[in-house]
């Protein structure tokens, strides 16, 4: 069993104890901190509905070992809101753009674009494609999702 | 000792390692927790390496470079890296999402040592030398002697991979892979081929279709000898299509759910012929 270990979550210390080796970092955000934004499906990297900023690094939260991330900044869907209703530019934008369907991909979606906008506040279509690469969305032919992050791209542009 | 190190240093990693041999290192995770969350695997220990500054570090040289263990595939992409070894940058650019080239890491490659593992063909273009480190120091091998199988290498208990040590030849890179999409893709034939142009020599690695990563070295010495090395005149078709006939020779696919021994033995001969035509593209002699 590992020792007890501190997460930093959304700015929050958050005390893991009697936990298992095996333990990913989605699985603790879900299943002992009860932040469920985070989704867990393909456990495997494929899909990125659970993406996670570890250390502001955009990360697969399935991949990273709970216990391995003690000391590190991480930051949830559930960290990013600021604005309207408490949703950040990028989440108004995929409500306005109808960007949402099940909304089973959307969270880590969100926290790619997130992500996205941080290092290019212009991105072309293909910038987009190519950062959305490993979101896996389901529902849609994703032409609401680069709409909605092309319309926050240019909110956040506008902003001072 | 916790069941799980996160180790800030070498030393740190390596007295992990040595206080457990049988503990299982963990670099960017993106081979090992996927078996982690299969059940396919329970470590009894392990030692967390992403965070070693010696194995983050990267150096470009005129002659060399030299990549440490924990750069990631991001690094390889976006740094001096990317021009420094072309091919390197252009096989961690196929590798998965952003979010697996942020995480995934060279020595996570060369742990986990698939015949696909992306980097491995461009690690043996480029003569690399593999350094690791254990109980009893440094030792040094080629990509040939550190993967001995599939998925099996001859590092020892206790040791960890410190970096790969490369050429830099003056010359053109390539690395081509196939798959049924750009992204998030393994690889069913992939192929690294790099031109020196001081030693008029031309190496070609292959990817997912041996056992380990074959060298076309009969193809290699056959083609050195009819390229025009001084005037750039390009490779005419004849030339380009026999010398992926010869690098497929090289290779021995098997059939298994990703493709074909037959699609693959034909794919990575594809790739020899398209990447020698980049390579010498008429007009360039390699000066530029």
């Amino acid at each position: 069993m590992p020792d007890p270990y501190t997460l930093r979550v959304n700015g929050t210390d958050c005390e893991v104890a009697d936990s298992d080796i095996a333990e990913s970092l989605l699985f603790v955000l879900r299943e002992r901190l009860g932040l469920t934004g985070t989704k867990n499906a393909c456990t495997e990297g494929e899909c990125s509905s659970c993406a996670v900023l570890v250390d502001g690094v955009l990360t697969c939260s399935c991949l990273v070992l709970a216990a391995a991330a003690a000391g590190q900044e991480i930051t949830t869907v559930e960290g990013l809101g600021d604005g309207r209703d408490g949703l950040s530019v990028v989440q108004e934008a995929f409500v306005d753009e109808g960007a949402v369907q099940c909304g089973f991909c959307t969270p880590g979606l969100i926290v790619a674009v997130h992500d996205l906008l941080e290092a290019d506040p212009d991105p072309s279509d293909s910038d987009v494609r190519e950062a959305l690469s490993g979101n896996l969305c389901r529902c849609t032919g994703y032409g609401r999702i680069l709409a909605a992050v092309h319309s926050a791209a240019a909110t956040k542009r506008s902003q001072p | 000792m916790s069941d799980v190190v996160v180790a800030r240093g070498l030393d740190e990693a390596l007295g992990a390692l040595a206080a457990h041999p049988d503990a299982t290192v963990l670099a960017g995770g993106t081979d090992l927790m996927v078996e982690i969350n299969r059940g396919l695997r329970r470590p009894s220990h392990v030692v967390g390496v992403a965070q070693v500054p010696e194995l983050r570090q990267w150096s470009v040289a005129d002659d060399r470079v030299v990549v440490g263990g924990g750069v990631t595939y991001t690094e390889m992409m976006t740094t001096a890296l990317a021009e420094a070894a072309p091919a390197l940058a252009q096989a961690a650019r196929t590798v998965g999402s952003p979010p697996i080239r942020n995480a995934g890491t060279l020595g996570g490659n060369l742990g986990t040592a698939s015949p696909a593992g992306d980097t491995l063909p461009v690690l043996a273009a480029l003569n690399a030398q593999i350094v690791v480190a254990g109980p009893d120091g440094e030792r040094r091998m080629g990509l040939d002697e550190f993967v001995v199988g599939v998925k099996r290498t001859s590092l020892e208990p206790g040791e960890l991979i410190v970096r790969a040590e490369m050429d830099r030849p003056r010359g053109r890179q390539e690395f081509l892979k196939i798959g049924p999409r750009n992204a998030m893709v393994i690889s069913m034939a992939g192929l690294a081929l790099v031109v020196d142009r001081d030693a008029r020599a031309v190496r070609c690695a292959l990817g997912a279709v041996a056992a380990g990563i074959p060298r076309a070295r009969e193809a290699e010495a056959w083609v050195a000898e009819r390229v025009d090395w001084d005037n750039g005149a390009g490779v005419d078709d004849a030339l380009a299509d026999e010398f992926g006939s010869r690098v497929a020779d090289a290779s021995s696919p098997i059939d298994d759910h990703r493709s074909s021994a037959a699609y693959r033995r034909h794919a990575v001969g594809v790739l020899a012929t398209r990447a020698l035509k980049r390579a010498f593209a008429e007009g360039d002699s390699g000066d530029a």
